[in-house]
């Protein structure tokens, strides 16, 4: 070995072994926002999509130029087992034009006798669907507090974007469920 | 090959009095740094994790040898388990399969393809006189032998419905954290961060031995095919293994400190969870089969007087194999909803390999095409790698399928795939190695004639239980349940008896081993034959404590 021993040369190898070991582990946890962020761009895995009132405007008027096609829309609600409330949609399906905003309407009751914050997670089938089911209120882009036996009617704000109508997968889709389900809110105590 | 050889034979009987000092028991055993010394700990601690995980296959069969529930509800198992808690007893069926997969893929295939023939002979392969950082290969075993207790401990701590963590080898949420309470899955966990630790060193440690201390003339392109396989594995084990540590530490905070990574109720995933167990898992059944892959090249070599076919090809295949190996995981999870893109994406990537797949298979096959064959025991359990690895590479064609994996997912279709592959294949390359290496290591012959016996009875055993699981599947029978409908019940009792005969044939096993420390023939350098070439053939059996006092050099006309 010249100027370099072997134990040195050894150990450069080894912690730059130990190094990549380590990048990968940091990859790991990198993993949980970049999933993340994929299913809310890609709409992956049946992830729905948030717009804006300007966004839904403008999928109106794209809507008028392809005629007045309609989907089906049903509505789905669950709770996670823990969760005594009665959640269901006030309406099971629903025939909407494709680009025209349309709301719908879930009931809710806190059963129970102590106030209860809940959070609800929320993905459509057909997954390929995802993409194009744009949200423009929800009420499960925040926690709701219901108090005991308090009943509560939550409005969706939604639409189909056109898009739709030109993606491959998208044709023989004929019906998008939209489905919820409320959880307890995590930060609260109980 | 080598211009050292002839020698070393003479020298020995000097060496084990004077240059070649053996420390005392306790400081050889327990405190070793020798390549050769922890290499025989590790092969020792796998038989033992064998015969522990081979024992509980043992008694899932039992269990799946008739409909209904005949075993698991006896509390002869178990604390706890009796016919009085049903529940306990069905979770007690998780924790044998959980326990089963963990102790055969971490402690049994693992220390011994990478810890133990990888230890033994990477060194000596390429003329080094041990492994670049002996301590910390030291520290990797005795990692690995603490992560093996931290399972066993976790059969006997409450799990949730009963002891013992039952959660199968996968550990998915959101059954490894809300659906298990008590402790058992902790320490499941903890017993696969600690292996996973051993490992990752371990991989560290042949990475740098491989590249740094290879003897003059032992270019990467001369290195022997069993050395370029532990490289390519020690590769996937440092790329694959901190995605799996960070995967369920994730599960341990989730389960113990309030964190939701898998959890949707804070806006986690529980599918998460599968993607990096599977970033994970789909390298890891190549980690258990490519050391299996050198081992037989070296074999089929010496066996057929030939140099292996296409050297070139059978390395890069093996690295071929390995990168793609890291971006087919989906394949393992269909059926969680992908969309048809991305289900076609992995169904293609998942049949590349193939590829490289076939180029090893029809290279072995080329090997030995025209050489003078020889049918000693390495060959024979070999060439029975070769088409019962190949029977299993058939089905997971057909599985790598989307569409197909709709209908057979988690039946025993899936179950006889990859065991034909890891059973099968690996376990008979690693007998393979074994009775290729046994008179290297211990300095006796093993009979021929058990070994022969051993093959047949083994291969007979395995493929009576692994077989009919095909038709299993196929009927729709799905796996880790205790119990099934009786329309499954004649080819479970079929598997069951091939459990039996399997298990006789280990009992020749071991009666080849002590056949061979009492009556065996004391083993020349060579017992081979001038068809292996490679440099531990050229030191004495067993080799001398430190060997290659004179360090080889490889001639440049030399072939592997």
């Amino acid at each position: 070995m010249n100027s370099v021993t072997l134990d040195q040369k050894n150990l450069r190898t080894g912690i730059l072994a130990i190094l990549g070991a380590l990048a990968m582990l940091g990859l790991g946890y990198a993993a949980v926002p970049l999933y993340n962020l994929f299913c809310r761009v890609t709409g992956f895995a049946g992830t729905t999509q948030r717009a804006t009132e300007g966004e839904a405007d403008a999928a109106a008027k794209a809507a008028q130029s392809i005629g007045g096609k309609t989907i089906s829309i049903r509505f789905d609600a669950t709770t996670s087992g823990d969760m005594p409330w009665t959640f269901r949609p006030d309406q099971t399906t629903d025939t909407v034009q494709i680009g025209v905003r349309d709301m719908a309407t879930y009931f809710a009751r806190n059963n129970s006798n102590e106030p209860i914050t809940g959070t609800a997670t929320f993905n459509v089938e057909p997954e390929q669907a995802g993409a194009y089911f744009n949200k423009i209120q929800c009420f499960c882009f925040t926690e709701q507090t219901l108090q005991p036996g308090q009943e509560v009617h939550m409005p969706v704000l939604y639409y189909v974007d056109p898009a739709a109508l030109d993606d491959e997968n998208m044709k023989g889709v004929e019906q998008i469920t939209l489905s919820y389900t409320f959880h307890r809110a995590k930060d609260e105590g109980s | 090959m080598a211009t050292t050889a002839e020698g070393f034979d003479t020298h020995t009987d000097d060496h084990a009095h004077d240059a070649d000092h053996k420390p005392g028991f306790f400081a050889r055993w327990f405190m070793s740094t020798n390549h050769k010394d922890i290499g025989t700990l590790y092969l020792i601690f796998s038989i033992i994790a064998g015969i522990v995980g081979g024992g509980i296959s043992g008694i899932m069969r039992a269990e799946l040898a008739q409909p209904g529930i005949q075993i698991l509800n006896q509390a002869i198992f178990m604390v706890g388990v009796g016919p009085e808690n049903l529940d306990a007893a069905l979770h007690h069926w998780n924790v044998l399969i959980t326990a089963h997969g963990l102790i055969m893929v971490f402690f049994m295939v693992m220390p011994a393809m990478i810890g133990g023939f990888g230890n033994w002979f990477v060194p000596i392969m390429i003329g080094a006189p041990d492994m670049a950082f002996p301590r910390m290969n030291n520290i990797s075993f005795w990692l690995t032998v603490a992560g093996f207790f931290s399972l066993l401990f976790s059969m006997f701590v409450p799990g949730g419905t009963g002891m013992g963590a039952g959660t199968g080898w996968t550990v998915y949420a959101p059954l490894s954290t809300t659906g298990s309470t008590g402790p058992a899955v902790d320490f499941a966990i903890f017993s696969l961060h600690l292996a996973g630790a051993g490992s990752i060193l371990g991989a560290t440690n042949f990475i740098t031995t491989i590249f740094n201390m290879r003897a003059p003339g032992m270019t990467l392109h001369k290195m022997p095919l069993f050395v370029w396989s532990v490289l390519v594995t020690a590769f996937l084990l440092l790329l694959a293994l901190p995605v799996l540590a960070a995967a369920i530490t994730m599960l341990l905070t989730d389960r113990n400190f309030g964190t939701t990574f898998f959890d949707p109720a804070g806006g986690g995933d529980p599918i998460l969870y599968q993607h990096l167990f599977w970033f994970f898992g789909h390298p890891e059944v190549y980690i258990m089969i490519l050391p299996g892959f050198g081992m037989i090249s070296q074999i089929i070599s010496t066996f057929s007087r030939k140099p292996v076919f296409g050297y070139l090809g059978m390395a890069y295949a093996m690295v071929a194999i390995g990168v793609v190996g890291f971006i087919v995981w989906a394949h393992h999870m269909y059926t969680v909803g992908l969309d048809v893109n991305t289900k076609m994406y992995f169904t293609a990537a998942t049949m590349v390999i193939a590829v490289p797949t076939g180029v090893k298979i029809f290279s072995w096959i080329a090997t030995m095409w025209g050489g003078s064959i020889e049918f000693k025991s390495p060959m024979v359990w070999a060439i029975g790698m070769i088409f019962l690895f190949t029977v299993g590479g058939v089905t997971g064609v057909y599985l790598a399928n989307g569409g197909i994996d709709d209908y057979v997912h988690d039946t025993y279709f899936v179950v006889a795939h990859f065991h034909y592959v890891l059973s099968m294949g690996a376990v008979f390359s690693m007998f393979a190695g074994f009775y290729y290496w046994f008179p290297k290591m211990s300095g006796r012959m093993h009979s021929e004639l058990l070994s022969h016996l051993h093959f047949w009875v083994f291969f007979i055993g395995v493929n009576v239980i692994f077989f009919p699981m095909h038709f299993l599947g196929l009927d729709g029978m799905p796996r880790r349940y205790p119990d099934f409908t009786p329309a499954y019940a004649q080819w479970n009792e079929v598997a069951s008896i091939g459990y039996m005969i399997m298990a006789a044939s280990m009992v020749l096993f071991f009666a080849n081993i002590i056949y061979a420390f009492v009556a065996g023939k004391k083993a020349p350098a060579n017992p081979w034959g001038e068809g292996a070439t490679t440099l531990e053939w050229t030191l004495s059996s067993p080799p001398p404590f430190h060997q290659f006092e004179t360090l080889p050099v490889i001639k440049d006309e030399a072939h592997h």
